[in-house]
């Protein structure tokens, strides 16, 4: 027999708030549906095609014969997106630790994060054309397309990816750590490669792997810079083949061998990307500044 | 007395100081970082004249306004009007958005308000496992899956509902919805890692006073979470129409590639930047096909750009409001 009671919930309210809920969780099932059926048919298709055979031969560019492996194709990836790390990972940390250390809030400094956002949202078919433009028609270095410049679309690709993770966790390195090492007497220069750097390094790595997979994924620059070829090269300074480019060129033919190469070609891919994004999260995980 | 205080002073300060030569390397850290800093400047301002001294040509040869406008893309006549191509751009992005956001945003609702704890953390990595697919895996998959399977069922869509504009009419395999489709699936893990982060940041104070005050937890997203998230989803969903924008190979398989504008969103159509990866093989012997192509890199870039500042206009002010750490984001799920 208590005055105070509390009244029930309007049944209408009830009523909204159950429809809303669900209708939430049902689009929440929605997003995951697209992820299911690619996983499904890449599986379904690409574990078909793969073979020994299928990563030790080449394309081997006969429409109707033998369609050959992927060789080339992985051996192009792997080169051209190590080169495009190696441009890409000096510049972009060393912009970052600009930011952090030296520029900081002034107009300059806000200026270039501006710049780096910028070139986050820039498409990466436009980076494509820019060396198009600027590497391939001019025939600079005595080729037109070649590995190399496909690593240099790639590394405009990820120079913003890896600034702006870096300036992240360049920013989570206390302070303290700082003002102890310039308390013990060490110049900046040391302060920055011995303390901050190491401190950071984990995360930095982090969205170096982040960066390394988006580029590896990447079809439209390379369309324009390193182009397509069977053959399996190590030269940098010659036209290379790639894993994205090849599936692109065989989804064009109407021929099922070939298609079917382009489904491993495909799971290849996606494994090679989600084993980077899996190791990244790990050596997240590990970093004790995140 | 007093000089030699001074001078001990001074003394000690440059024992402290160390010798020029010590102090080098500082310099050239500070210096050589400080170039390449503005490098990047530099380098975008170089590319961003690079465009338009390459697209002059065809700006020269019909006008800035006659390539927008125009709707005549016929290469083997040296006709370039872009108007098919950057109406197609548009379309397919609208029907990304209109497609993904509601799904993004419902799918970062669920997981910080609604989703047992346990399937919180699954959840989002599932979410952002879309955007480990590349473009070219989308498009291989919208070109031998969606396509043919969707096929009688936009047929149907576009009989019953022929009364509603631009859905009536015939049909295509490939079309602005399909490329619209699959744009919004690549662009969902942004909009939704984005609205999450800025929803996370919703004062726990806001919330429980909703529900102190009798409201549903429906009322009290409405009533708290939206409100104070809107202007960061409005963010998020503007750098998922950038990327929209600027998608390639995914768009290219799966449109058609006809330079028309369709009556309805089941037609076959052309993107920006699909012609470009197109047609880019043979325009390398026509300096005005690549002139025109290269221009329409440049209003993709223009486009692009737009697009992104105004999202950096909604993030920034979403931040101001809550120091939510929504810009980082922004980088790193791509």
């Amino acid at each position: 027999m208590s005055a105070f009671t509390i009244e029930p919930v309007d049944p209408r309210r009830r009523r909204a708030d159950r429809v809303s809920r669900g209708l939430v969780l049902a689009l929440t099932l929605v997003a995951l549906v697209p992820l299911v059926l690619v996983v499904y048919y890449l599986l379904k298709q690409g574990l078909g095609a793969i073979s020994w055979e299928f990563f030790t031969t080449d394309p081997s560019g006969s429409f109707l014969g033998d369609p050959g492996g992927v060789k080339s194709a992985i051996v192009g990836t792997v080169m051209m997106v190590g080169l495009a790390a190696v441009i890409a990972v000096p510049i972009g940390v060393g912009v970052a630790i600009w930011l952090v250390e030296f520029g900081r809030e002034s107009k300059l400094a806000q200026a270039i994060r501006y710049f780096v956002d910028v070139m986050t949202g820039v498409p990466s078919i436009v980076f494509g054309l820019f060396v198009y433009i600027t590497l391939v028609t001019s025939g600079f270095g005595g080729t037109s397309f070649a590995g190399w410049k496909g690593s240099v679309a790639l590394a405009l690709l990820m120079l913003p990816v890896v600034t702006r993770s870096a300036e992240v966790v360049l920013l989570l390195v206390p302070n303290t750590l700082r003002e102890a090492s310039y308390a013990l007497g060490a110049p900046r220069w040391r302060t920055v490669v011995r303390v901050v750097l190491p401190a950071a390094l984990p995360g930095i790595v982090t969205g170096v792997l982040l960066a390394v997979a988006r580029a590896a994924g990447e079809t439209a620059p390379l369309l324009f810079t390193a182009a397509v070829v069977n053959d399996t090269t190590f030269n940098l300074d010659e036209r290379m083949n790639s894993l994205p480019a090849l599936i692109f060129q065989n989804v064009g033919q109407a021929q099922d061998r070939l298609v079917q190469i382009a489904w491993g070609a495909a799971l290849t891919l996606v494994a090679m990307i989600l084993i980077l994004t899996l190791l990244a999260r790990l050596i997240q995980r590990r970093s004790r500044l995140s | 007395m007093e000089a030699g205080v001074v001078h001990a002073a001074g003394g000690r300060r440059r024992e402290l100081e160390g010798s020029p030569a010590a102090r080098l390397p500082d310099r050239l850290l500070r210096w050589g970082l400080t170039a390449l800093s503005v490098g990047v400047i530099v380098l975008i301002a170089f590319f961003f004249i690079r465009l338009i001294v390459e697209s002059e040509p065809v700006f020269s040869e019909q006008g800035v306004f006659n390539y927008l406008f125009t709707d005549n893309w016929v290469p083997s006549r040296d006709l370039y009007g872009a108007l098919p191509l950057i109406v197609g751009t548009l379309i397919t992005s609208a029907i990304a958005l209109v497609i993904g956001v509601p799904v993004a945003v419902a799918t970062a609702l669920y997981v910080t308000e609604l989703a047992p704890r346990r399937v919180r953390q699954p959840l989002t990595v599932l979410v952002e496992l879309l955007a480990a697919v590349p473009s070219v895996v989308y498009g291989l998959w919208g070109f031998f899956f969606l396509i043919p399977k969707l096929q009688p069922a936009t047929r149907w869509f576009a009989d019953t509902f022929s009364f509603i504009p631009f859905v009536g009419g015939s049909v295509t395999g490939p079309n602005y919805f399909v490329a619209g489709l699959i744009l919004a699936i690549m662009i969902l893990p942004i909009v939704s890692a984005i609205s999450r982060e800025v929803m996370s940041t919703v004062p726990r104070e806001h919330k429980e006073a909703a529900l102190a005050l009798g409201a549903t937890r429906w009322e009290m997203i409405r009533m708290a979470v939206i409100p104070y998230s809107r202007a960061g989803i409005a963010g998020g969903a503007m750098l998922g129409l950038g990327r929209a924008i600027g998608e390639t190979i995914a768009v290219t398989l799966v449109i058609g590639n006809a330079p028309v504008i369709g009556d309805s969103i089941f037609q076959q159509g052309y993107t920006l930047a699909a012609v470009i990866a197109n047609e880019f093989g043979e325009a390398a012997s026509d300096p005005l096909h690549r002139a025109a192509l290269i221009a329409a890199g440049l209003v993709l870039f223009v486009l692009t750009l737009v697009v992104n500042g105004i999202a950096r206009t909604f993030v920034v002010r979403a931040e101001r409001g809550s120091r939510a750490a929504a810009k980082p984001a922004a980088g790193m799920a791509g």
